[in-house]
């Protein structure tokens, strides 16, 4: 019995690597308020610290993005800076343990608290997103610290939302060896930056791509999120990018995650646009057994109630106009 | 589509494990929920404000439906299906639904009447708190259901959305209602929409101002539904009824308003 029990998890571990290739998630420390932030190399001059596939809790300090910095030659760009100040002081002792230059910028890749909270963390250092993302920042930061503070408790001492300092237009950075596109796309938030490194051949996605977890929506807009992957796609297809770094969910090559972002939005969209002229009850919606594939990803069905929460009072009204 | 037929499995967890704790003989000394399967202390206050001493027992029967986390405490979904106790005690004549933890705890009463004994809606949720429907049937009996509802909470106390920015005044006790063909096996679905803020009176300088009663009659005048609302019914309410499959094509909706508003529309299949 022991045996076999052995030999199952053996197996389940083996089938869990190959699938996705990546580390085993961070052990965060509840009672050292200890994130265990590893970077991990995956091109050159290129970290991430990866988050935990997973929804908040205080289990995991509610680490659950991947951030990222790429050592130019010509300084350090820190691409997001986690769930709190806390996160963004470990993320910083992280990087001056890997490399000696110094940070010159940081980056928010959208306006979602993960992505900014750390900032604090940066105040010696140019913070950077685009006028959109700074301005959501702005208007929503003291919700999220409500939000974060009740979900993950002690890990937000002394957290105060920081919004990117430095509004950002679209353009090439080139610093070394590196030449960064930053570009603006939209549809998971009203202004999703992307960064595509075309030395290392990497796409930091951002909020755009999810990879194992189910996406959330709290600002995105399906049909300019669907497009905004069309463009990815083609970019990925023209050679621009091989690697693919989502903010949740492993890093990896190819169009996996692109893929999985995009049949989760259409099966969803069309779920509630059938649903909602059928007279089906944003309650029943809630109940609705989950396809298979998509049933065993992260933060399921939490992501997914939210979603229909979000959304589906609006389908739910257009089949009463449709009348 | 069989999601209405599957059972609430949170709801079965709860009361096995604290119906267990409770009934224990070691424990009943220090029970204060007098006998509550969701173990709420607020559980007699409510029994005795709502049901004196009518006859009552804790049931399964009564599936109540919210989600397991409701990240919106101001459009809460609910879901209420009485339909097994169709054959009981001379069959439903009456629900209750109340929340032991809102500042405003009776959320509604409705009578079934010629309709189904089920109901959907949202609602406001101000904490996590049991949420329950005490069913009463022809024969004076009362059934009570529930299930914990966990909620970010404040669904209370601010304003709604057509409240925050004035839009409300345009469209004030306006209707949309569709008919469903059978979404549930044996019924007709009503979907009705009332435009309407159902300010609860706790927000600053917002007093309470809320739909009281909403009848939904044929053109004989005869009732299938009546409902009495509260403070708690999230603004806009969108309320789903289910009606049998055969019957009339044309109905008429009324009601009114606590400030006196009269709605009054045709609805039509």
């Amino acid at each position: 019995m022991k045996a076999t029990a052995w030999m199952l998890l053996a197996a389940l571990a083996a089938t869990a690597q190959a699938q996705t290739a990546a580390p085993p998630a961070p052990r965060a420390d509840v009672r050292t308020l200890d994130y265990g932030l590893q970077p991990r190399r995956i091109a050159d001059g290129t970290w991430v610290i990866e988050g935990a596939v997973d929804d908040f809790s205080r289990a995991n300090g509610c680490n659950i993005i991947n951030t990222a910095f790429i050592a130019t030659g010509e300084g350090v760009v820190v691409i997001n800076t986690g769930p709190s100040r806390l996160y963004g002081e470990q993320q910083r002792r992280a990087i001056a343990r890997v490399t000696a230059e110094p940070v010159r910028q940081v980056l928010n890749l959208d306006l979602h608290p993960d992505y900014f909270f750390g900032n604090q963390a940066w105040s010696d250092t140019p913070t950077q997103a685009l006028a959109g993302t700074i301005a959501g920042m702005q208007a929503e930061g003291a919700a999220y610290e409500d939000n974060l503070y009740r979900l993950c408790g002690d890990w937000m001492r002394g957290t105060q939302a920081t919004p990117a300092r430095e509004p950002l237009q679209p353009h090439t950075l080139r610093l070394g060896r590196h030449v960064l596109e930053l570009r603006r796309l939209q549809g998971h938030t009203g202004d999703d930056l992307v960064l595509i490194d075309t030395h290392t051949g990497v796409l930091f996605a951002g909020g755009l791509v999810f990879a194992e977890r189910v996406p959330t929506t709290p600002h995105a807009d399906p049909a300019a999120w669907l497009a905004s992957l069309g463009t990815l796609e083609e970019w990925q297809a023209q050679g621009q990018f091989k690697t693919v770094v989502p903010s949740h969910g492993p890093v990896h090559d190819g169009t996996r995650g692109m893929a999985q972002t995009r049949d989760w939005l259409q099966w969803l969209t069309g779920l509630m646009r059938d649903s909602a002229e059928q007279g089906v009850d944003l309650s029943e919606l809630m109940r609705m057994p989950i396809p298979a594939r998509f049933a065993h990803w992260a933060a399921q069905p939490a992501e997914f109630n939210r979603s229909l929460a979000q959304w589906y009072p609006r389908y739910e009204q257009q089949a009463l106009d449709r009348r | 589509m069989d999601i209405l037929t599957m059972k609430p499995r949170r709801q079965f967890l709860l009361t096995g494990m604290l119906g267990a704790m409770g009934h224990g003989p070691l424990h009943a000394a220090e029970d204060r929920t007098g006998g509550d399967p969701l173990g709420s202390p607020q559980w007699p206050s409510l029994r005795a404000q709502y049901l004196t001493d009518a006859p009552m027992r804790f049931t399964d029967a009564i599936a109540v439906y919210t989600p397991a986390f409701a990240d919106d405490a101001m459009n809460v979904p609910l879901q209420i299906d009485a339909r097994a106790l169709s054959a009981t005690g001379g069959g439903v004549r009456r629900m209750r639904v109340l929340v032991d933890r809102n500042p405003i705890r009776e959320v509604l009463s409705f009578e079934p009447l010629r309709a189904l004994p089920m109901l959907s809606l949202r609602i406001r949720l101000e904490q996590a708190s049991p949420v329950r429907a005490l069913v009463q049937t022809a024969d004076g009996q009362w059934h009570v259901g529930g299930v914990w509802a966990q909620a970010a909470g404040g669904g209370c106390t601010v304003p709604g959305a057509s409240r925050a920015d004035g839009s409300w005044k345009s469209t004030l006790n306006q209707v949309q209602a569709r008919f469903f063909p059978n979404p549930v096996v044996g019924s007709r679905r009503l979907r009705v929409r009332v435009m309407h803020p159902m300010d609860t009176g706790l927000v600053a300088s917002i007093p309470a101002f809320y739909i009281e009663q909403l009848e939904l009659a044929d053109t004989s005048g005869q009732a299938w539904w009546r409902l009495a609302l509260h403070e708690p019914v999230s603004e806009n309410p969108l309320l789903t009824f289910e009606l049998p499959p055969e019957g009339p094509r044309a109905f008429r909706l009324q009601g009114r308003d606590n400030n006196g508003n009269r709605i009054d529309a045709e609805v039509r299949a």
